[in-house]
């Protein structure tokens, strides 16, 4: 929206001070984890610009901090454990999950909105309350601190978003292609291999990406219910922070945000991919 | 089938098979309404067994042990378990003195009974426990007494008084009387900052024992600020991006949908950097010469660094509904207003803002309700003055072990964030949620 050229002097003064507010606004909203970036590769174990940083001198540069990430047993176990514990869940949570948002979205489903409102419910409770509740019950079960217990609480808390997802996508689904495939004889497991799985696709996958990153971002959770067998890169952030806070958080933080970055352009691929293909299907 | 036969007798072609009543029937002689029904019923129940199993995992991994966890809140199974003879006996008592000697010699069946029991099974330990929440001493009396109760002989009152004060104490006896039963109320006294008095009323406790109800309000302050910031923020940012062309909209977007992305650990380690005392902002400062060395600013590890990193954590929540609501509203109507002579002010006041208000109230409902119960941020950054509930819950958890107390303090939280979702949800429904 350009300023017209009546616009008066008022007008003018007012244009470019919305501008200016909203871009300080993206800028608080960027700067704390763009700052991060430079200060992971600084030489001194400080949390602020040196001189050598600021002149760009490559001394003040180094990669230690990297290398100590890289050097140590405890950070590549956490990250074996979050790649584990977050596959196996994201699995789980998609798979049940899509197989449910195919029946939520049937017509003739019972008690759609009371069902809903139970499976949307780990996305609501507070995580402390969802923790207490699991620490006690999965303590009588005998699977607390084991990878089964994480994997089931963090499978648990992705379930909402794939629910979500894979019904929004199955809003625009057009149900006769299943009743067409059913009367040229396919199967209703055939039927959905072959049609409904792969038009829905995109919607499993976003789904499943959710799931993935609540399960590899959680750590309230991995608190109370892990072991020390089972602790994952936001439970060593956790003590770094709290015990002793060095640039080597930095290093990762820094490997952390380009991770969510190709997150990001791979569900922005997706939602492109999926407005195509609903293109093709109009509903 | 059913769609065959009105096919069929709607081309006449071959009257549909009827029943002596003149009712329609399919062709193995079923009532048609029935037929119907019974395929509707099994389609139900198609629908049903889909959502089955996902609705017994959350039941069983979700919703069971969160059930669980506020059944612990009332639960109050070791004064029951430890002393039935005992509180039989004091069933007369009249609660003002110290018991006589028929209730001591019940006290001591009732602890040289639980000594046969194996280790395991011992209720002494656990009655201690239960006690020292309600008198701090009890613990250590009943632990103490247990190891000489065997070489106790009558007068056991005596015994018992020699070996403990706090036998004398009637006191101690009142609470055994009152927490005899298998529910209680005394942690959500306790956790609305009330006790016992004497009389067995419920009082307020002395002024500086008095933690929950103040944290509760603080919470709610906190939750309150950082959903006002968060509008604040949000607004500007989300109408000037609705009003941007698409492709420009889509690509500043990044600048909201990236910290949503990022890691809650890594954006509140990015606060700690900044705001820290040798932070970036800090040494800017002083380096500029705003502030001396030894003036440095404490922003972090108090309620300011908080709510500082939680409105920004937050802030994402808040901009994405309001930017969906903004994108649909008409730019006409302001144009209209405006041509019929309104000041920009008033067509903003009277006809856009007006129309943001789903919006504003699906986006500050979702932020209030995240705020209100988060545990991370406030844990890392909030020092003292920026604990919240939740911070409190997990001490009893962890630390206090008092789960009856967490377990009330949750539920109270619980509730109140399951109100609020069902505002949200009148408002703007679950299911129209979206993300990213």
């Amino acid at each position: 929206m350009a300023l017209p050229a009546y616009a008066t002097t008022k007008d003018k003064i007012w244009y470019y001070t919305f501008r200016v507010i909203c871009f300080a606004i993206f800028f608080f909203l960027l700067a704390p984890i763009v700052v991060m970036i430079p200060l992971s590769f600084n030489a001194q174990p400080f949390f602020s610009f040196t001189r050598e940083m600021v002149t760009l001198n490559p001394e003040g540069y180094s990669l230690r901090w990297y290398r100590d990430f890289l050097g140590s047993d405890s950070w590549m176990r956490s990250i074996r454990n979050s790649f584990i514990i977050g596959i196996a869940a994201t699995v789980l949570a998609t798979t049940l999950g899509t197989i449910a948002a195919l029946g939520l979205s049937r017509s003739e489903m019972p008690f759609k909105g009371a069902i809903m409102a139970i499976l949307i419910s780990p996305m609501i409770v507070p995580l402390i309350i969802s923790a207490a509740g699991m620490f006690f019950f999965f303590s009588q079960l005998g699977i607390s601190g084991t990878y089964l217990g994480v994997v089931l609480a963090h499978a648990a808390l992705g379930i909402p978003f794939v629910i979500i997802t894979v019904t929004a996508t199955l809003v625009g689904f057009d149900q006769s292609l299943i009743r067409a495939a059913a009367s040229l004889g396919a199967s209703p497991t055939r039927t959905f291999f072959k049609i409904t799985m792969p038009l829905i696709l995109p919607g499993v996958i976003s789904g499943a990406l959710f799931a993935f990153i609540t399960s590899f971002d959680e750590i309230v959770i991995v608190l109370f219910v892990a072991g020390p067998e089972q602790r994952t890169i936001p439970r060593e952030m956790w003590s770094g922070i709290r015990e002793d806070i060095s640039p080597t958080i930095l290093a990762v933080a820094t490997l952390m945000v380009l991770l969510s970055v190709m997150l990001l352009t791979t569900l922005e691929l997706l939602r492109r991919r999926n407005e195509r293909m609903r293109g093709i299907t109009p509903t | 089938m059913a769609q065959a036969d009105a096919r069929a007798l709607a081309n006449g072609a071959e009257p549909a098979p009827t029943d002596r009543a003149g009712r329609l029937q399919t062709a193995d002689g079923v009532p048609l309404k029935t037929a119907l029904r019974r395929a509707e019923r099994r389609r139900k129940i198609a629908a049903f067994l889909l959502v089955a199993p996902l609705l017994f995992f959350i039941l069983t991994f979700f919703v069971f042990p969160i059930a669980q966890m506020m059944w612990r809140s009332v639960d109050n199974p070791q004064v029951v378990r430890a002393l039935p003879q005992t509180l039989e006996a004091l069933q007369d008592w009249d609660g003002s003195d110290v018991p006589g000697e028929p209730v001591f010699a019940a006290l001591h069946a009732d602890m040289m009974a639980d000594l046969e029991r194996p280790r395991v099974a011992q209720a002494i330990g656990p009655l201690g426990i239960r006690l020292n929440y309600e008198l701090s001493a009890a613990r250590s009396a009943i632990s103490r007494t247990a190891r000489q109760v065997p070489n106790f002989e009558a007068p056991y009152r005596d015994a018992f008084m020699d070996s403990h004060r706090l036998w004398g104490d009637p006191a101690l006896w009142r609470i055994i009387k009152r927490e005899g039963r298998p529910l209680t109320s005394a942690y959500y006294v306790a956790a609305l900052d009330r006790e016992f008095d004497d009389q067995g009323n419920i009082v307020r406790r002395d002024e500086n024992r008095r933690i929950y109800v103040q944290l509760f309000i603080r919470t709610i302050l906190m939750s309150v600020a950082i959903t006002f910031l968060t509008f604040m923020l949000g607004f500007p940012i989300s109408y000037y991006l609705s009003i941007l062309p698409m492709r420009y909209a889509n690509l500043l977007m990044i600048c909201v949908l990236l910290p949503f992305w990022t890691s809650l650990l890594v954006r509140t380690s990015a606060w700690i950097v900044l705001l820290q005392q040798q932070g970036v902002i800090n040494t800017m400062l002083v380096q500029i010469g705003l502030i001396s060395d030894d003036g440095r600013l404490s922003m972090i590890y108090n309620m300011t660094g908080t709510i500082i990193a939680m409105t920004h954590i937050l802030l994402p929540f808040m901009v994405l509904p309001l930017y969906s609501v903004m994108r649909n509203i008409p730019p006409s109507y302001v144009r209209a207003a405006k041509s019929l002579g309104a000041t920009p002010w008033t067509a903003f006041r009277r006809i856009y803002f007006p129309q943001t208000l789903p919006g504003i109230g699906a986006g500050g409902v979702l932020v209030f309700i995240i705020s209100i119960g988060y545990y991370i941020t406030p844990a890392l950054v909030g020092g003292q003055s920026g604990r919240m509930i939740s911070n409190e819950i997990a001490r009893h958890m962890q630390q206090s072990l008092n789960w009856g107390l967490a377990a009330a303090l949750g539920t109270m939280l619980l509730i109140g964030v399951l109100v609020l979702y069902w505002v949200y949800n009148r408002l703007v429904g679950a299911d129209s949620l979206k993300l990213g």
